[in-house]
């Protein structure tokens, strides 16, 4: 067992694959805890079936790096379905399912009306669930997903203080002069860069699970907002990296595994929190 | 001296008014209970105040050093605070968030004044607390620790007492009076009509009926009186 890990280790394509893998399980785990407090758990959902019709249209306009297209849509979705919970008529959780569902459809559509290869369900499987086997990235989509990353965590660590007060009592926030209306924008911009990455990872029907599981997890034994972030991180990070590893090991869809490690993980925080009271 | 002045101000939302032409003004040192049925636009009046929502006409001035962000705000609790997993210094140092300015982190400074205000209120042995953990008033003390942190001279109240039970009440009504005695105007929006007329200064009564004075006026008033009576007839 150890032997076949260390010879995937020699091969290019699963460094990169754990490289990728650690840090948007990073990025999504920091992010994952204020989506869940603020009630946004579905959105990740949303945004990714917005990621996967953005995707198909890429594909069949003939664009080869398909994150030019998916990038921007997806940030401009993730805003508008943000600003969407606060004032309209179209409740939060309304518009998210109509988005969501209606960009899967459409995404789907073009895929059968504009056939980009002769395997048509493999690729919209692949999509959804992330790559069968151990993903595959290009060098420049390594240097792009480590970038974002990059950029992902220095702006929660930097704006740490302002998310917390934001997520935890808007008016008080905005009364004392914070800029909520920017904040929010942030953190929308900055889940959909998590969600566009993750989804090479997980695929997009798994996306949410690797957002909303470290965070659950954690809050079911730590008692203040940084140390549920960090253990979130932790975790999430743990998880992925144990995932990759066991489905080189199994030969089983990358996606899946992790989201499945994550389950136990989530399953034995809720004992640990039972144990302690 | 008058810290808060408001004129002739209207409020409402596009095509709703609630209330119009209202002017009054707060004294520092101040006790102003706010009172009326539901809908007569008192949330919508405190959060004009903090410029959380625009006016449809009129003017508020601020005085003495005051901006609306240098305002203590007590919020009505919502839904995702309940379950929060925050530590109660964490949510107090929140109410610092006015100092931080271009800064990313509290400063020792503001630390310090987490600190001190949450000593203030009697709660400093909980700092490492969970807040979904603790009772309603224990939240309410945190809540109004955090507000002392965004303020030296002026707190607004959106009713701090709901949901409390009477003997928890009684404790939030002789804590806020005490703030008040050490010089810091209390704006409260209440329900609680006795208390109201029991620990404030001031009444400003909106909606149906309007009346804005002290509250030996106030019980002679239409308004006053008559809403007295249904208080408690209940």
């Amino acid at each position: 067992m150890i032997d076949t890990l260390i010879s995937s280790l020699s091969y290019p394509f699963v460094r990169y694959a754990l490289i990728v893998g650690v840090l948007i399980a990073l990025c999504s785990s920091l992010l994952g805890v204020i989506l869940v407090l603020k009630r946004f758990s579905y959105i990740g959902d949303g945004l990714s079936h917005v990621a996967f019709g953005a995707m198909a249209v890429a594909a069949v306009v003939g664009l080869t790096d398909r994150m030019v297209l998916t990038l921007p849509i997806t940030i401009v979705c993730a805003i508008l379905l943000l600003w969407t919970g606060q004032n309209t008529r179209i409740k939060g959780d309304a518009a998210i399912a109509m988005i969501s569902v209606g960009a899967l459809a459409v995404g789907y559509l073009l895929m059968n009306l504009f056939p980009t290869s002769s395997n048509i369900s493999g690729d919209v499987c692949s999509t959804l669930f992330g790559s069968t086997k151990i993903l595959t990235l290009t060098k420049s989509e390594v240097i792009l997903s480590i970038v974002l990353s990059v950029v992902v965590v220095i702006t929660f660590v930097a704006l740490y203080n302002r998310f917390f007060a934001v997520t935890f009592d808007e008016s008080f926030a905005k009364a004392v002069g914070t800029k909520t209306n920017l904040i929010n924008f942030l953190i929308a911009t900055v889940i959909a860069v998590i969600i566009v990455l993750a989804m090479n990872l997980v695929g997009s029907l798994l996306v949410s699970a690797l957002v909303i599981f470290p965070a659950l997890s954690a809050m079911r034994i730590f008692k203040s907002f940084r140390s549920v972030t960090v253990c979130s991180a932790i975790l999430s990070v743990f998880c992925a990296l144990l995932g990759i590893v066991l489905s080189i090991l199994f030969e089983t869809p990358v996606g899946s595994t992790i989201v499945v490690t994550d389950i136990a993980a989530f399953i034995v925080c809720i004992i640990i929190g039972k144990v302690r009271g | 001296m008058d810290q808060l002045t408001c004129k002739n101000l209207k409020l409402g939302y596009e095509n709703i008014t609630l209330t119009e032409d209202l002017s009054f003004s707060v004294e520092k040192g101040d006790y102003l209970c706010i009172v009326g049925e539901n809908g007569a636009g008192k949330s919508t009046l405190m959060r004009t105040i903090l410029r959380l929502q625009k006016p449809l006409a009129g003017t508020i001035e601020y005085n003495d050093d005051l901006t609306a962000s240098k305002i203590g705000y007590l919020p009505q609790q919502t839904v995702v605070q309940k379950d929060f997993p925050a530590s109660v210094f964490e949510v107090v140092l929140s109410g610092c968030q006015n100092s931080l300015g271009l800064k990313l982190f509290y400063s020792k400074a503001a630390k310090k004044r987490a600190m001190d205000n949450m000593a203030r209120l009697g709660i400093s042995d909980l700092a490492k607390w969970c807040y979904r953990d603790l009772s309603g008033g224990q939240q309410q003390r945190v809540l109004l620790a955090r507000a002392l942190c965004a303020t030296e001279k002026m707190l607004l109240l959106d009713e701090p007492v709901a949901g409390l039970d009477p003997l928890v009440t009684n404790e939030m009504y002789e804590l806020i009076k005490r703030l008040n005695d050490e010089g810091i105007t209390v704006i409260m929006i209440s329900h609680d009509i006795a208390a109201s007329v029991k620990y404030a200064k001031h009444i400003l009564h909106i909606g149906n009926e309007f009346f804005s004075g002290t509250v030996e006026d106030y019980k002679k008033s239409a308004a006053g009186s008559s809403y007295l009576e249904g208080g408690e007839a209940k």
